[in-house]
């Protein structure tokens, strides 16, 4: 019976491949013939409105976009990219993941030879680089970036007897001692059903983003030797064990609810979370705002739009994906669903810098957000970064859950990634 | 078939040629009509089972396109590995865990099913619906049920003043819950599987046992159950692969993480496996642990079905 069950998954594989194959009336020379392409994104790109209008503009080109969630995207696209078939002709890649594809970049077209290399400037010098292989393939152009803000609740604040204004709050914590002494305040207030904040995950995540060299120093897995990896550990677990979380695993439906429920009342907050708590909270506007993060800066997140080498029309994916990073797109969606652009010279510009957001109280997320892209040290995320954090990350749930002390979490966590390499 | 044989016998000879085709009829074609099946576990049991041998012979990353030959190196690597055997542990634990109550329990459901009831189709029927129910679906509303803040089952357990159990923190608890929905899922099944054996136990042996005044449960130890032996015994091998393969379950439980909680106290061999091939695609030492969880599962059958023979020469 069970065997079974897993044949079909892969009947489903082989017979969308052959789909997708089929498709190729014209070949790359024909630039103005009928093409239409593919793209394959996870999570919220905000590119809807975008392919309409890229079709009006290019009326040869049909648009199909597919959607997975993002571990399962990138799971698939490794499939796909090993079997040499079933890729998309734009392929999204995210932060925490592309890592394992530079690293075999001769799978994606190096878009220095479409001429990419004209575009370069548009990108800080960091985001063009995470982007390219050792010998020199660059493989995707930049999408949004993550940044790093603070999400806090203006209800579960007053109700503790904080400061609600956004600059009083952003002084509370300059640093994240200070940042744990108003969780520990916030705690002594016994909001009912409330913790200071949501769970170690994107705690340890936000200070670990504001280091420049993190589990990774050039080829070499640090975690053992960085102090940067084991200061965004201890303070994780300093938080944990002075009861401050609300022990909401990141990413579960517990945690999912939190938002609305305002079990926690701070959390780390990339660019892209903004969006998250808008359709995780949907009648909760006005209660989230947001302040500076403590340590000033830091970024997670953010994605590059990359085009397969077994794409048929790799010449005219290029095309579609220069245009949707383009500044002015980037500006449009980042108006739209809050991803934060990667085009530096928008950050001076108007249209993001006087950009308000009416969910979170009018807070100005486009200065909060270049404020911190701007003061972000960009930070190398090794082939097998994603993992690495999973171990790290398990190891605060083991004190969270009061199976071990920090010290003894952190000698099974040196031992689980050494495991790993 | 008959019609060529009538055809013969009705005295007309055959020339050579016919009866040619006539003995390649009668031998050859009955392999034609099983081909379908074979074919296809040729395609989809044989080959992958020695290309993953090939390629556990390989350090064989998914994204790289080289392969480099290392012999028996995954396999010692493997022998050494505590999240293997951690693995290993687990499965056999929730396997047992499940296994047991789970049989026993369709034998008691497939029991009461058997007497005569009112609505007899809606009952039996009903001890199927949660096998065909999407294993994702069970999953998440039993992930759900036993939530720690939320959850129904420690709000349950509130009442009668006990603590809250964090389930998915300590091996006992997520073992039960996980053992839980894979009893939930296949109890119907194999209690249906009881009571088409049973219906097979001629009627007058239950007839002349309540005359001698044997209880239902006398009737069901000392008459159903060696009677339908053989039946038990299949469901024991069947449940026991299962069990080895367990892999949805653990994982949504786990709220979708690949290491099956923070001290791995839930991950099965299957989910590890699974980890290794599609977290860190190093599809090399995924074949060599599929290769040894392959192994495995032969041993346990083998030893599943000398114990059980034993039980029927018995």
């Amino acid at each position: 019976m069970r065997r079974f069950t897993a044949i079909v998954p892969i009947m489903v594989v082989a017979l969308a491949a052959a789909a997708c194959g089929s498709d190729d009336g014209d070949n790359q020379a024909a630039d103005d013939g009928p093409v239409s392409l593919t793209i394959a994104t996870f999570g919220e790109f905000g590119y809807k409105e975008l392919y309409d209008e890229y079709q009006k503009l290019h009326p040869n080109v049909k648009i199909t976009e597919r959607i997975t969630k993002t571990e399962d995207h990138h799971k698939n696209l490794a499939a796909h990219l090993a079997t040499n078939t079933g890729a998309a002709d734009i392929e999204a890649l995210e932060e925490g993941w592309i890592g394992q594809f530079t690293a075999n970049a001769s799978k994606f077209v190096d878009l220095n030879e479409l001429g990419a290399g004209d575009i370069k400037s548009q990108w800080p010098e960091w985001k063009w680089n995470v982007a390219t292989s050792k010998d020199g393939k660059t493989i995707g152009l930049g999408t949004d970036v993550g940044g790093m803000a603070m999400c806090y609740r203006v209800d579960l604040f007053k109700k503790a007897g904080l400061p609600t204004d956004r600059a009083e709050v952003s002084k509370l914590w300059p640093t994240w001692d200070q940042y744990i002494e108003t969780g520990k305040k916030f705690e002594a207030a016994k909001v009912p059903g409330a913790h200071f904040f949501d769970g170690p995950t994107v705690m340890y995540r936000s200070i670990l983003g504001q280091a420049p060299v993190g589990l990774y120093d050039g080829d070499n897995v640090v975690v053992d030797s960085n102090p940067e990896v084991k200061k965004a550990f201890d303070l994780s677990a300093l938080a944990v064990t002075s009861g401050l979380s609300a022990r909401a695993e990141a990413w579960t439906p517990a945690w999912n609810a939190g938002f609305a429920k305002g079990t926690f009342a701070t959390l780390g907050c990339p660019s892209w979370m903004m969006a998250y708590i808008q359709t995780q909270a949907k009648d909760a506007s006005g209660k989230w705002d947001i302040a500076d993060v403590p340590g000033g800066g830091g970024n997670w997140g953010g994605s590059w739009l990359t085009v397969p080498k077994q794409s048929k029309h790799q010449k005219q994916a290029y095309e579609l994906a220069k245009w949707l990073t383009a500044p002015e797109q980037q500006a449009k969606v980042f108006q739209k669903y809050g991803n934060f652009p990667s085009t530096v010279t928008l950050y001076e510009d108007a249209v993001i810098k006087d950009f308000v957001n009416p969910y979170f109280n009018n807070a100005p997320v486009g200065q909060i957000f270049s404020k911190s892209v701007s003061t972000m040290k960009p930070q190398y995320l090794g082939p097998k970064a994603g993992d690495i954090n999973t171990q790290i990350i398990n190891g605060l749930t083991r004190i969270e859950q009061g199976k071990q002390n920090p010290d003894q979490s952190w000698q099974q966590v040196l031992t689980d990634v050494k495991a790993l390499l | 078939m008959t019609q060529l044989v009538t055809d013969g016998s009705a005295g007309e000879r055959l020339s050579p040629r016919r009866s040619l085709l006539h003995r390649l009829d009668v031998k050859g074609s009955p392999y034609l009509y099983i081909a379908p099946f074979f074919l296809l576990f040729l395609g989809f049991g044989v080959f992958p089972l020695i290309f993953t041998a090939w390629v556990s012979l390989h350090e064989w990353s998914l994204l790289s396109d080289e392969h480099p030959w290392i012999g028996f190196g995954n396999y010692t690597a493997l022998w050494a590995d505590p999240a293997f055997w951690n693995a290993l542990w687990n499965t056999a634990s929730i396997w047992v865990l499940s296994t047991v109550p789970q049989l026993l329990m369709a034998l008691v459901l497939a029991h009461i099913l058997n007497q005569r009831l009112r609505g007899q189709t809606f009952w039996r029927m009903s001890a199927l619906v949660p096998n065909i129910t999407s294993v994702a679906a069970v999953a998440i509303i039993f992930s759900q049920l036993f939530g720690r803040d939320y959850g129904l089952i420690n709000w349950v357990l509130g009442v009668f003043g006990i603590d809250k159990v964090d389930w998915t923190a300590n091996s006992w608890s997520s073992h039960l819950a996980v053992s839980l929905m894979i009893i939930w899922r296949w109890t119907g099944y194999n209690a249906l599987i009881y009571l088409a054996a049973m219906q097979a136990v001629p009627k007058e042996l239950y007839d002349s046992a309540s005359l001698d005044g044997a209880t239902s449960f006398q009737q069901l130890r000392k008459i159903t159950v060696p009677a339908i032996r053989p039946t038990i015994i299949f469901t024991v091998i069947i449940s026991s692969i299962g069990g080895m393969q367990v892999l949805a379950e653990p994982l949504l439980f786990g709220g979708n993480g690949l290491t099956g909680g923070s001290d791995r106290q839930f991950q099965t061999l299957a989910l590890y496996l699974y980890e290794v091939a599609f977290g860190r695609f190093d599809f090399g030492y995924a074949s060599a642990s599929s290769w040894v969880m392959f192994l495995i599962i032969v041993i346990v059958a083998a030893i599943n079905f000398a114990l059980t023979s034993r039980l029927r020469r018995s």
